[in-house]
């Protein structure tokens, strides 16, 4: 993992100061709520229904045992005994007073951590891929990529106050599992016809109101351009990009305003002018950072455990991924117990997960954009153990990638901007499938609930979306059919008028049976729909309507 | 009739105004106005300095929120209706019980 130097620890510290003073501006009135309102976002602090909510960053997902337990210490000191894993990959305290954000900041920055760029109109936290640097797929590890940007975003003077947000994720294996073509830049490693690697970039997609795929604006990025490249796109959306309208001011508006081949000779005009410049990477500077991150190597690697319980062999089938070095695994934490709520860990959790990381998994965990856990390093041997040890918490729900695994954003329950509840309707769809066994007969399947057109769950990029609404002060929803985040990306499509709260696990669960029943062979549940159309499942939907 | 809502400045906390012109965290001590006096408390509420965040009003029912955003306000009065917020609380029920 990239440890801080002195830089770093001084920027987090001189930060913490910064907005300690601010806060006591605030408190005793020298700043106006409107004042104040900018300065705490970069904070990472909002307001939402019930209090402040602090949203900490979680650099490419990757956390220590020691950061864990800081989690833990902060979810039980400072909230309300737990903490919210995000589709970005961070982790959100719902209930800190904003007299105890310094503190909490302090114990962050002892752990190399913050909130900063967390929120506001900035470069938010770089994510990749959760399984970097253990995937099997893998061309290249992307961490040092995120910490490269990580290091170059950090309060860059020229981009802290963009049009909009703007979110970059990279992925180095053959699978996308960053969901590259819904961020506003996405960065692909691959390998060139000599064998060298560098990005193929994917720019302007997002979701939200207005969903988009990213275009692609580059076959092949030579790494020590990647500044200079972003530093151009970046330009380009900073100059043009619309600041009249909050609703069309992502790049994802400009990129199609412009057209793709305008907006991409834009591009290559502002990088051709700055290519040549400090901003190229020296190989020492990527050797260095390189050198932080890795993949282990172990002596007398052992196969995987053939024996054990029911229990355990169900686990592994769902939980575990096949490593890149022989004798390890990557074990899949699920958050998602069957009517629990998606994301959440309790401070006890926590402080388990930490030891379990510590123990099992040469100190390394990673947060999924499926708002789980992975310890990407394990040791075959130690899978049972692990396996033991998870089952006491509750953290052993064998469900990684099925149906119940279901993504949820807070919804009203929590947001401020939400138009409707998410996880209650999360909950019911997670027991509705688990008590008619769909979860586990219907296979890979991705299920996310938003509760309002943020998407900040990503309803619009599952293969079956949930999106909760308001009309006339009654929540209700409307399902999407044919959604995916990885490789073949696809905005789902409405199927047609929404549902009561009450008739969404019962139509979802008829969408599955819908499935079991055309499903060719072993066809995944996208696939039959990408054969049959979404209409063959709009019967099951409304039949009881 | 309408209330004055708004949200603690030190932590955040859901806050109605009452009719002694402090806030409280108690919805029931939330002052009913008529619509012509709503407006000019409100104003004042948010002129005022130190307690509260963005006042705004809400509709009121009998004993509950009203209007369009009933839902979002009772969440507000009663906390979240799910998820972990919800259940540690049961749990601390159950246990003082």
């Amino acid at each position: 993992m990239y440890r801080y130097d002195e830089y770093d620890a001084t920027l987090v510290r001189e930060r913490i100061g910064e907005f300690r003073d601010q806060i006591e501006r605030r408190l005793d009135g020298r700043l106006s709520e409107d004042e104040f309102k900018p300065l705490r976002l970069m904070n990472g602090v909002y307001l939402q229904l019930h209090a402040y909510m602090l949203r900490v960053a979680i650099p490419y997902g990757t956390l220590n045992s020691a950061q864990v337990r800081t989690l833990a210490h902060i979810a039980r000191k400072y909230d309300r005994g737990y903490g919210h894993f995000t589709t970005r990959t961070n982790i959100q305290f719902n209930w800190p007073a904003l007299t105890d954000v310094p503190a909490i900041l302090e114990a962050l920055a002892n752990v190399e951590m913050h909130a900063i760029q967390t929120s506001g109109n900035c470069i938010r936290n770089t994510t990749a891929d959760p399984y970097s640097g253990a995937a099997a797929d893998e061309i290249e590890d992307g961490r040092p990529w995120g910490e490269i940007i990580r290091q170059w975003s950090s309060l860059h003077p020229e981009f802290t106050f963009l049009p909009r947000k703007f979110k970059v994720a990279v992925n180095g294996a053959a699978e996308d599992r960053a969901g590259l073509r819904v961020h506003d830049i996405g960065l692909q490693i691959v390998r060139n016809e000599a064998g060298q690697t560098g990005f193929e970039v994917w720019v302007g997609g997002g979701q939200g109101r207005t969903p988009r795929l990213a275009v692609r604006t580059r076959n092949f990025l030579a790494p020590h351009d990647l500044l200079s490249y972003l530093t151009a796109v970046l330009r380009v959306y900073n100059q043009h990009g619309r600041r009249d309208n909050m609703y069309k001011a992502r790049i994802k508006i400009l990129v199609e305003a412009l057209g793709p081949e305008a907006f991409i000779a834009e591009v290559e005009e502002e990088f051709e002018a700055i290519r040549e410049s400090e901003l190229q990477l020296p190989d020492a500077e990527i050797a260095r950072i390189r050198s932080f991150f890795g993949t282990p190597s172990i002596d007398n690697p052992a196969p995987l455990p053939e024996a054990g319980e029911p229990g355990f062999r169900h686990w592994l089938k769902r939980n575990r991924r096949a490593h890149k070095v022989a004798g390890l695994s990557s074990a899949v934490i699920s958050l998602k117990p069957i009517g629990g709520t998606p994301g959440d860990a309790t401070a006890e959790q926590l402080d388990i997960i930490a030891d379990l990381t510590e123990q099992y998994g040469l100190d390394e965990i990673r947060v999924t954009p499926e708002q789980n856990l992975v310890l990407p390093h394990v040791r075959n041997e130690d899978l049972h153990a692990l396996w033991l040890a998870l089952k006491t918490c509750g953290l052993a729900t064998p469900n990684a990638g099925l149906a119940t695994d279901i993504v949820s954003c807070p919804g009203m329950d929590y947001c401020s901007l939400a138009t409707a509840r998410s996880i209650p309707i999360a909950q019911a769809i997670s027991e509705r499938l688990q008590a008619d066994g769909l979860s586990e007969a219907a296979g890979n399947v991705t299920i996310k609930v938003d509760g309002c057109i943020n998407a900040c769950g990503h309803h619009h990029v599952a293969n079956i979306g949930v999106l909760g609404l308001d009309k006339r002060g009654e929540e209700y929803y409307q399902i999407t059919l044919g959604g995916a985040f990885g490789k073949d990306a696809a905005i789902g499509g409405i199927v047609g008028k929404g549902l009561a709260g009450k008739d969404v696990p019962a139509a979802i669960a008829r969408i599955l049976e819908t499935y079991l029943q055309t499903r060719r062979g072993s066809e995944r549940f996208i696939d039959t729909l990408r054969r049959t159309g979404a209409d063959a499942f709009k019967e099951a939907i409304y039949v009881a309507q | 009739m309408k209330a004055i809502t708004a949200n603690r400045l030190t932590d955040g906390r859901v806050i109605y105004r009452t009719a002694q012109a402090g806030w409280s965290t108690d919805f029931n001590a939330a002052q009913p106005l008529g619509e012509a006096e709503a407006e000019t408390v409100l104003a004042l509420a948010v002129r005022e300095f130190g307690i509260a965040v963005g006042p705004y009003l809400i509709e009121l029912g009998e004993h509950a929120p009203a209007g369009q955003k009933w839902r979002r306000e009772g969440i507000r009065i009663d906390g979240p209706s799910s998820g972990t917020t919800h259940l540690i609380e049961l749990l601390r029920t159950e246990r003082a019980a």
